[in-house]
């Protein structure tokens, strides 16, 4: 197999006293999906920010193309191609849909200290937002307020926005949370066509889209990698049966 | 400079530090806990200052005068929350400093329609009249002792609110975490209501005990406000130990950035530019630790 | 062709009543508004801090006054400095005393920013105050005009009050046209998304240290110009004019007339100054003359508009389109 673009190696994240990621050891490969799952306070959401800078670690290593990237702001591992969704809507609420777009693709020109010609004089920043929204089928709503989107719309101008600055690696933490059925399916369809060119962390509660888009899976339980491996090996195992899997079908 | 000088200038540097502490405290306490930024601050030191000021002459004795300027600050403080402040708590920073600054220009005019805009002395108390001789023609002033120890009687008293009592632990919880506090069921208006109240008291009553040692002038309180913002820049907001130590560090910089004599290249620079000293100290304390010695890093 | 907006509209007859002013009003109150305009463009500087960028900063008049101090230095005793020499003189130092501020206080956000501002503009207030090179607190002269010789030409003269009102005006133009152009461009864009969302911004992969450090600079460029004039005008300056009161006054115009509108900044200046001399004109009542504390009702008002004008004075006209309201595209009004 390929080397991995991306990879953690006890990889760990303390607020005070508490282990929110703990010796979390992953690996990342282009065209593979590979999802963490874990009940509430596991750490998936942590262990995103980690991987995209929002958060520095407390110890351990990430590497980006063997690359310890550990030690770079959000802004820096964004440009070398990692792009994250946020669990919590992350927008620019009194822009519209379209200059949410355009604002991130305007992201991948080396400089935007452009003082004169009008941002929508740049072609192909528009071009490069027109196709990220028509990726995830909002470009009928472009020019509306995003804040005067459904939830689920706008969690699909979450992930538009993303795919506006032509990630290599997606961080992408539950994309599909809030979304109808009908926005699911359609945003199900586009991972799986995103996941030929693209290594990708999926971070979701719903077990039908994770079982049916996963490549490899992580359950994290308590900040601690409980088991990784093939979907059909982590269905099988009774450790996560037990500790996750069975709580969560039964609960719902 | 001999040991005698040297002497003095430290227990100056370290009386200044204790006074800026209690305007600063509060301010630290009120920035921490309530979220709000008070340009009125400074302002509350004045009025403290013709508090003693004004019912110096009436009571004729300045303890008289303390005891109802401190009555008369809590009261204005109570007032002032309950009025205008409780009302900026989910407004952007921007309004709460408009709203200060206005207040600061209504008892700045207050200040001049009542009281003129003449510099005012207040006597000394009779038996802290005395002074120390140290040599033939050093002396100390008891006063000056006096007023350190007072600062340091309250500043030990903060600590044991803080760090004791019931009400202390909530404010610490506080300011490390407001959210928590609303959560733990405690009447978070009455908490917001004390401490700004507590905050006016301690400017006013600073403002009090300083006023025989630096009289009393319109704008005093601005003054004060700045280096009070940059005491609590570089404790870290919501710290009281931070602000101590930054209140002292300060203190001492600029007692002492006044008697040294510094030259570079033939131009002076000490004490000609003492004033700048204590925003050089601020502009260090930055780039080593934007969020101050005890702030807490994001 | 394009119809215009009526805002435009409202603009274009405020702007055509400034330009026929000097030939009907009086020399005091062609002066006056001369003072506002600079002021408007002075606060039109501040909004693309507090207003664009969402930087509240409470020490803008160091570099007002800075600029004042350079022209006065430019000009030797009685003679006069050269516009085209002494102006971007001062703006470049202006810059770059907000290059050196900025550098400092973008470290920090938030509460500490206004904190931390306030803080380095009293330290520039006292390096006037403290020092003997700019006459210290007394302040120093500027006792000639610039002139605006090229080669021996002189286009206009600043003496004549007319001259300079036109001078005047033409930049207010100027500076509100070139900070419409800003406000499109990339540039622009990034400026209003730092301050609508700065970690996400930071998460697409823009560093934003390096826009708001450029933003701070050109806004210190900018009231560098006003400051400038102002000195020219007043023909004088003192450590007030990069004093705190200054900072505060103006950041008044901004949150008055509406920040994040330019037209807002100019409203602002207008209504402040005007308001200003409005009071300063009260009656005597008993033995108390309420023009010589004016402050007091300056402060009461400030107050007042805090709690009933949460978007300032275009916030009372935003009341009736607010229903016909438009998402903001790139462009920004």
């Amino acid at each position: 197999m390929a080397e991995a673009v991306l990879r953690t190696e006890r990889l760990s994240k303390h607020f005070g006293g508490l282990a929110a990621v703990n010796d979390v050891s992953l690996e990342f490969y282009t065209d593979q999906i590979h999802a963490v799952i874990g009940p509430n306070g596991a750490g998936k959401t942590t262990l995103t920010s980690l991987l995209s800078g929002d958060l520095p670690p407390t110890y351990g290593h990430i590497y980006l193309d063997g690359e310890d990237v550990a030690a770079l702001s959000a802004d820096r591992i964004s440009q070398r191609g990692v792009g994250r969704s946020y669990q919590k809507t992350n927008i620019f609420l009194p822009f519209s849909v379209f200059e949410n777009c355009r604002i991130a693709a305007q992201s991948r020109r080396k400089s935007s200290m452009r003082f004169v010609r009008p941002a929508l004089a740049y072609r192909e920043v528009v071009r490069e937002a027109e196709r990220a929204l028509a990726e995830v089928g909002l470009e009928h709503r472009a020019h509306e307020t995003a804040a005067s989107l459904s939830h689920g719309e706008q969690r699909q101008l979450e992930i538009a926005m993303t795919l506006a600055t032509r990630p290599r690696i997606l961080l992408l933490d539950e994309p599909l949370a809030g979304m109808g059925g009908e926005e699911s399916a359609r945003m199900v369809e586009l991972l799986r066509k995103l996941k030929q060119a693209h290594a990708m962390l999926l971070v979701e509660h719903d077990m039908d889209a994770v079982f049916a888009l996963a490549d490899r899976l992580t359950v994290m339980v308590d900040g601690r990698v409980l088991e990784s491996g093939p979907p059909e090996l982590i269905r099988a195992s009774s450790a996560v049966q037990e500790a996750y899997l069975g709580t969560e079908e039964s609960g719902q | 400079m001999d040991a005698n000088t040297f002497l003095i200038q430290i227990l100056n540097g370290i009386q200044y530090g204790l006074l800026l502490f209690l305007v600063a405290s509060g301010l630290t306490l009120i920035l921490g806990i309530m979220g709000i930024i008070n340009l009125a601050h400074g302002t509350f030191y004045m009025v403290g200052a013709y508090l003693a000021f004004s019912l110096s002459q009436y009571f004729g004795s300045l303890w008289l005068a303390m005891a109802g300027g401190v009555v008369i600050a809590v009261a204005i403080g109570l007032v002032l929350e309950w009025l205008l402040i409780s009302r900026l708590y989910h407004r952007d920073h921007l309004y709460q400093v408009l709203l200060t600054y206005g207040l600061i220009l209504m008892f700045e005019e207050l200040r001049s329609v009542v009281f003129g805009d003449d510099v005012h002395g207040v006597a000394v108390p009779e038996f802290l009249r005395a002074s120390i001789p140290l040599t033939e023609t050093l002396s100390y002033p008891v006063y000056r002792l006096w007023m350190s120890a007072v600062c340091l009687v309250l500043a030990v008293g903060m600590y044991f609110l803080i760090q004791k009592t019931r009400l202390g632990m909530i404010i610490r919880a506080g300011a490390a975490n407001r959210e928590m506090v609303q959560s733990l069921g405690i009447n978070i208006n009455l908490l917001y209501r004390l401490v700004f109240a507590l905050g006016v008291a301690l400017a006013a009553f600073a403002g009090m005990i300083a006023a025989p040692v630096a009289s009393v002038f319109p704008g005093m309180g601005n003054q004060v406000l700045i280096i009070c913002f940059v005491v609590v820049v570089i404790g870290g907001i919501g710290s009281v130990k931070g602000a101590l130590l930054a209140a002292i560090l300060i203190g001492l910089v600029d007692t002492f950035g006044k008697v040294i004599t510094l030259e570079f290249g033939g131009v002076q620079l000490l004490p000609q530019l003492s004033g700048m000293m204590v925003y050089v100290l601020m502009a260090v304390v930055l780039l080593a630790r934007p969020e101050g010695l005890f702030g807490k890093r994001t | 062709m394009r119809r215009l907006r009526p805002g435009t509209i409202v603009l274009l007859a405020c702007l055509l009543v400034l330009a026929l002013l000097p030939a009907f009003a009086e020399k005091y109150y062609v002066q006056l508004f001369t003072k506002i305009m600079i002021m408007a463009i002075f606060a039109m500087s501040l909004d693309l801090l507090v207003g664009f960028t969402g930087l509240v900063s409470l020490g803008h008049a160091a570099f007002f006054g800075l600029a004042g101090y350079v022209l006065a230095f430019a000009a030797p005793q009685y003679e006069a400095a050269n516009l085209w020499l002494s102006l971007p003189l001062a703006m470049a130092c202006s810059g770059l005393l907000a290059l050196l501020i900025g550098a400092l206080v973008l470290r920090t956000s938030g509460i500490y920013f206004i904190m931390v501002t306030l803080a380095f503009a009293q330290m520039v207030f006292f390096l006037f105050h403290d020092t003997e090179f700019g006459g210290g607190a007394d302040g120093i002269y500027v006792y000639a005009k610039p002139v605006a010789a090229i080669a021996g030409w002189e286009p206009f003269t600043l003496e004549n009050h007319v001259h300079f009102y036109f001078v005047v005006l033409v930049l207010l133009v100027l500076v509100y046209a070139a900070l419409r152009m800003l406000l499109a461009s990339l540039f622009g864009r990034v400026i209003v998304g730092i301050r609508v969302n700065e970690q996400r911004m930071k998460s697409l992969g823009y560093r934003t240290f390096r826009y708001k450090l450029v933003c701070f600079v050109l806004a210190g460029v900018l009231a560098g110009m006003a400051g400038y004039f102002a000195a020219a005008q007043f023909g004088f300056v003192s450590p007030e004019t990069l004093g705190w009161h200054q900072s505060g006054s103006v950041l008044m115009m901004v949150i008055l007339g509406g920040m994040g509108t330019l037209t807002g900044a100019v409203l602002g200046a207008f209504a402040m100054i005007l308001l200003e001399l409005g009071l300063q004109d009260l009656p005597r009542i008993g033995g108390l003359d309420l023009a010589k504390h004016w402050q007091l009702f300056m402060g009461g008002f400030i107050v007042l508009a805090v709690l009933l004008l949460p978007h300032g004075l275009l916030g009372l006209g935003q009341l009736a389109s607010k229903l016909r309201r438009k998402p903001v595209e790139a462009r920004d009004g």
